[in-house]
C-alpha cells in the first residue's frame, strides 16, 4: 500500500504550506459525493490522527486516512500545467469511471 | 479532470461547487488580478507570463487592443488609444474640463452628459473603456482558474464618490463580472499584509501610483476597518517623476519646451525608464536625439524632492485629521509602483519613525489584499468571516445661515453612517417659512460652497425672531446618501429631501475645495466676521425701525429722533463696505444712542400691561 508525490507536486505543497504558515502536510482521501459517487479530497493537515496513514515524498507528508486508503492505494499525485491553469491531478490506477466533468468518479 | 488546488482542512468544495473569485485592482496606469489558490493569494499571469496588464486599450478597425500592445500604441496612435481612463470615471464633460489636463481624446459628449471618447470604433465611453481592461482581466482569470467565476473584489480609491463607484460597477457588469464587493485600496492593502489578523491598532497607506497620491489611515478594531481620514493629491505620481526628468533633458538638450505629442511621450518612456533603472544603479545614461547624458541617483533624488514634500505633507495633514499621532501609527504599508524609488521610502521612513513594510510587491499588493477578500466572500475560508468596513464623508456638510455663512453641520472625515442634528431659528418677527440650503465644502461662505440642495420648511407658527426652535437633522447612510429634514419642535411641522452629496463631485474638485479652504483659512475668518458684524447692523437697524415706526412720535423729542436717524444713517452706509471695526464701532453708538428709547418702551409696555389688573390677577 503506498501513495506518492511527483517532485513537482511535493515543491508546489512544499511552497503552499510555507505560504500558509503552518501545516504538517497534505491530505488525501476521497469522499462519497458527486455525479459518480467519489471525490477526490486535497486539504492541509494541521492535526494528524491516530488512524492515519503517513507516506513521505520528496520530503512532504501525505496523510491518508484507511478507508480513503483502499480507493487511493498506488496514486500518484502530480502538479501540472494545462495552457494557463494549473493545479493537482490524482493519477489512480483504481479508477474504472469518471463522470463526464472529471469532478467525481467510482472504482 | 479539471486539476485540483489544496483546501483548508475540512473545507474541500463539493464537486462542481468551486467558487473561483478573484480580487481585481483596477489601476489608473496598470491593473492586476489576483486569486487564492491551495491557500495563496497571488497575482495572474498572462499567457507570457506577466501580471501587470498596462491599463490601456487601442480601438482599431475591427478588434480591440488591451495592455502592452495598446500602451506601445499610445505615441503612434494618440487618438484611438485610451490610457488613465480611471480618471474620467463617474464624470461628466465639464468636470473633465476642469481637471486641466492635456488629454489627447477628443471628446464628444453624449446622453447624460458622460463624456465620449471617439475612436475608429465610435464613441467609446470611460465605462466601456474600463470593461475591456475588465473582460481581458476576466478571460485571463478563467484561463487560469479553469472555470467561471462566482465574482470578483475590485478595489476603488476611499475617496471614490457615488457616480465613479457605481461607474466602476457598471463597467464589471458590461465586462460579465459579478461584483461581491467594492473594497477600498488602502483596506486592501491592509488585508494583504495580514494586519486585519491584528487585534487592533492605527495603520497608515501610503500609495504613490502612477498619477494619483492617496494616504489613507485606518484604525482597525475588533475586525472592523476604519478609515479615519483620507488625503492625497490626484495629480501626483509617478508619471509626475517621469516628467521631472522629461523636463530635465528638455533643459540639458536644448529643446523647446513646444514639442508635438509624439516627441513628448517618446521622452517620458526614456525618462520612465531611467526612474526604473535608478531604483537599483547609481546613474543612468540617457539620450534623446543628438543629446547624451547621465543622470546619478542623487540628482533624480533633487528633482523629485519638491514632488515627495507634498506628500509627505498631506501624510502630516491625513495624520491630524485622524485625531492621531504618529506615535499611535503601528504600520506603514507601501502601495504602488512610485514606492520601489529608495528616497521615497527614505523620506517616508523618516516621516513616521519607522521602517515601512515593503514585503509584498507595491504593484500587487492590492489585487492581493482584494483576491483574499474575494475568496472570503465566495464562501471559500472557514468561519468565512467578513470584514466590515466603515467609510467616511470627504467633505463637510452644513447648511446656510444668515449673511451667507456656512455652519458645518457634519464636519468632514466623520465616519458614516452618521446622523448629526442642530437647532436654528427664525431671523425675523412673524417668519413663517424656512429655506434650507444644503452645502458641502469647507469654506466658511456660501459661494466657495457646492450647493447641493434647497427646499424649504413652511408652515412655521409665526411668532417673534429667535421664539421658534427649528431642528435641522442631517444623516448620511452607508451608502453615502445624504437625507435632511428640518422639523419645527413647537408645531411638529416637517420638511426632508434625499440628496446624493458627492454626486458629480470630482476627487480634483474636493482636493481643490481642501486646500482652498486652507490657503483662505485667514481670509475666510475676517470675512466671517465681518458678515457676521453686518448681521448683526441689520438686525439692529430693523429692529430700530420697527420701534420707531409703532413708538417714536409718541416717546421721542425731535432731537432724539434726529440723532437716532443720523446714526442710523451712518450705519447703513457702512453696511456694504468691509470695514468691519467701523460697522462696530457705529453699531456700538446706534445702541447706545437708542439705550434710553428702549428702556421708555419697555416701561411704556409694562405699564400698558398692568393698566386696569388686579394685584391677585398678576400674582398667578
Amino acid at each position: 500500500m503506498a501513495i506518492s508525490m511527483t517532485e513537482a507536486a511535493a515543491r508546489h505543497v512544499q511552497r503552499s504550506l510555507d505560504g500558509r504558515g503552518k501545516g504538517e502536510g497534505i491530505r488525501l482521501g476521497v469522499r462519497t459525493t458527486g455525479c459518480s459517487g467519489l471525490a477526490y479530497v486535497l486539504e492541509f493537515v494541521d492535526e494528524v490522527t491516530t488512524e492515519d496513514e503517513v507516506f513521505e515524498s520528496h520530503g512532504v507528508k501525505v496523510i491518508i486516512d484507511p478507508k480513503s486508503l483502499a480507493y487511493l492505494d498506488g496514486t500518484e499525485l502530480d502538479f501540472v500545467r494545462e495552457g494557463l491553469n494549473e493545479g493537482f491531478k490524482f493519477n489512480n490506477p483504481n479508477v474504472r469511471g469518471e463522470c463526464g466533468c472529471g469532478e467525481s468518479f467510482n472504482v | 479532470m479539471p486539476l485540483l488546488q489544496i483546501a483548508e482542512p475540512g473545507q474541500s468544495p463539493q464537486p462542481h461547487q468551486r467558487r473561483l473569485a478573484v480580487g481585481i485592482d483596477l489601476g489608473t496606469t496598470n491593473s492586476l488580478v489576483a486569486a487564492v489558490r491551495s491557500g495563496l493569494a497571488e497575482p495572474l499571469a498572462d499567457s507570457a507570463g506577466q501580471v501587470i496588464l498596462p491599463s490601456a486599450v487601442r480601438y482599431r478597425d475591427g478588434r480591440v487592443d488591451v495592455g502592452q500592445a495598446a500602451r506601445d500604441a499610445a505615441s503612434s496612435d494618440p487618438f484611438n488609444t485610451v490610457i488613465s481612463v480611471k480618471r474620467l470615471m463617474g464624470r461628466g464633460l465639464a468636470d473633465i474640463k476642469q481637471l486641466g489636463e492635456q488629454l489627447p481624446y477628443r471628446f464628444v459628449e453624449g446622453e447624460s452628459h458622460m463624456p465620449f471618447i471617439e475612436t475608429v470604433q465610435g464613441a467609446k465611453s470611460p465605462v466601456e473603456v474600463s470593461a475591456d481592461i475588465l473582460r481581458s482581466l476576466r478571460q485571463r482569470a478563467e484561463g487560469v482558474l479553469g472555470g467561471e467565476l462566482v465574482g470578483a473584489v475590485i478595489t476603488v480609491p476611499a475617496y471614490f464618490d457615488d457616480a465613479q463607484r457605481q461607474a466602476t460597477k457598471d463597467a464589471a457588469r458590461l465586462a460579465g463580472l459579478s461584483v461581491l464587493r467594492l473594497l477600498n485600496e488602502p483596506t486592501a492593502a491592509a488585508v494583504a499584509y495580514g494586519l486585519d489578523q491584528r487585534a487592533e491598532g492605527v495603520v497608515a497607506i501610503y500609495d504613490l501610483g502612477g498619477g494619483t497620491f492617496d494616504i489613507s489611515i485606518l484604525r482597525l478594531t475588533a475586525g472592523v476597518f476604519e478609515v479615519l481620514a483620507t488625503g492625497g493629491d490626484s495629480a501626483l505620481g509617478g508619471d509626475d517623476f517621469d516628467h521631472a526628468i522629461a523636463g530635465w533633458i528638455v533643459e540639458q538638450a536644448g529643446l523647446s519646451a513646444d514639442l508635438d505629442p509624439g516627441t513628448q511621450r517618446r521622452l517620458l518612456e526614456a525618462a520612465c525608464a531611467a526612474k526604473e533603472a535608478l531604483s537599483q544603479a547609481d546613474d543612468v545614461p540617457l539620450s534623446h536625439g543628438d543629446w547624451k547624458g547621465r543622470l546619478s541617483r542623487s540628482h533624480f533624488d533633487s528633482l523629485i524632492e519638491p514632488l515627495l514634500a507634498r506628500s509627505l505633507k498631506a501624510c502630516r495633514r491625513a495624520v491630524r485629521d485622524a485625531g492621531v499621532e504618529f506615535e499611535d501609527i503601528g504600520a506603514v504599508v507601501m502601495v504602488g509602483g512610485s514606492t520601489r524609488v529608495p528616497r521615497v521610502r527614505e523620506a517616508v521612513g523618516e516621516l513616521f519613525g519607522r521602517p515601512p513594510m515593503t514585503d509584498i510587491d507595491p504593484d500587487q499588493v492590492v489585487a492581493i489584499g482584494a483576491a483574499i477578500q474575494a475568496d472570503t466572500l465566495a464562501g471559500n475560508r472557514r468561519g468565512g468571516e467578513e470584514l466590515l468596513l466603515l467609510d467616511v464623508n470627504p467633505l463637510s456638510l452644513g447648511l446656510e445661515t444668515m449673511g451667507g455663512l456656512m455652519e458645518k453641520v457634519i464636519p468632514r472625515n466623520t465616519t458614516i453612517p452618521v446622523a448629526r442634528a442642530q437647532d436654528f431659528t427664525t431671523y425675523k418677527d412673524g417668519q413663517t417659512a424656512m429655506m434650507i440650503h444644503v452645502l458641502q465644502g469647507e469654506r466658511e461662505l456660501v459661494r466657495d460652497c457646492r450647493s447641493l440642495a434647497r427646499f424649504e420648511l413652511r408652515g412655521i407658527p409665526p411668532m417673534v425672531a429667535g421664539a421658534a426652535k427649528i431642528r435641522v437633522t442631517f444623516q448620511v447612510d452607508a451608502d453615502g446618501l445624504l437625507g435632511v429634514s428640518a422639523r419645527e419642535l413647537g408645531s411638529g411641522v416637517e420638511a426632508s429631501i434625499q440628496v446624493k452629496p458627492s454626486y458629480g463631485l470630482t476627487d480634483g474638485e474636493i482636493a481643490r475645495m481642501l486646500q482652498d479652504s486652507f490657503r483662505h483659512a485667514g481670509d475666510d475668518k475676517a470675512a466671517r466676521a465681518l458678515r457676521e458684524l453686518q448681521v448683526d447692523a441689520q438686525r439692529l437697524l430693523e429692529s430700530v425701525e420697527a420701534a420707531l415706526e409703532v413708538d417714536g412720535a409718541r416717546l421721542l423729542s425731535r432731537e432724539e429722533r434726529a440723532a437716532i436717524d443720523e446714526h442710523m444713517q451712518a450705519l447703513r452706509a457702512l453696511l456694504d463696505g468691509d470695514d468691519g471695526s467701523a460697522i462696530e464701532r457705529q453699531t456700538k453708538r446706534l445702541t447706545q444712542v437708542t439705550d434710553a428709547f428702549a428702556a421708555r418702551r419697555m416701561d411704556a409696555s409694562v405699564k400698558a400691561a398692568l393698566a386696569g389688573r388686579r394685584l391677585n390677577e398678576l400674582e398667578e
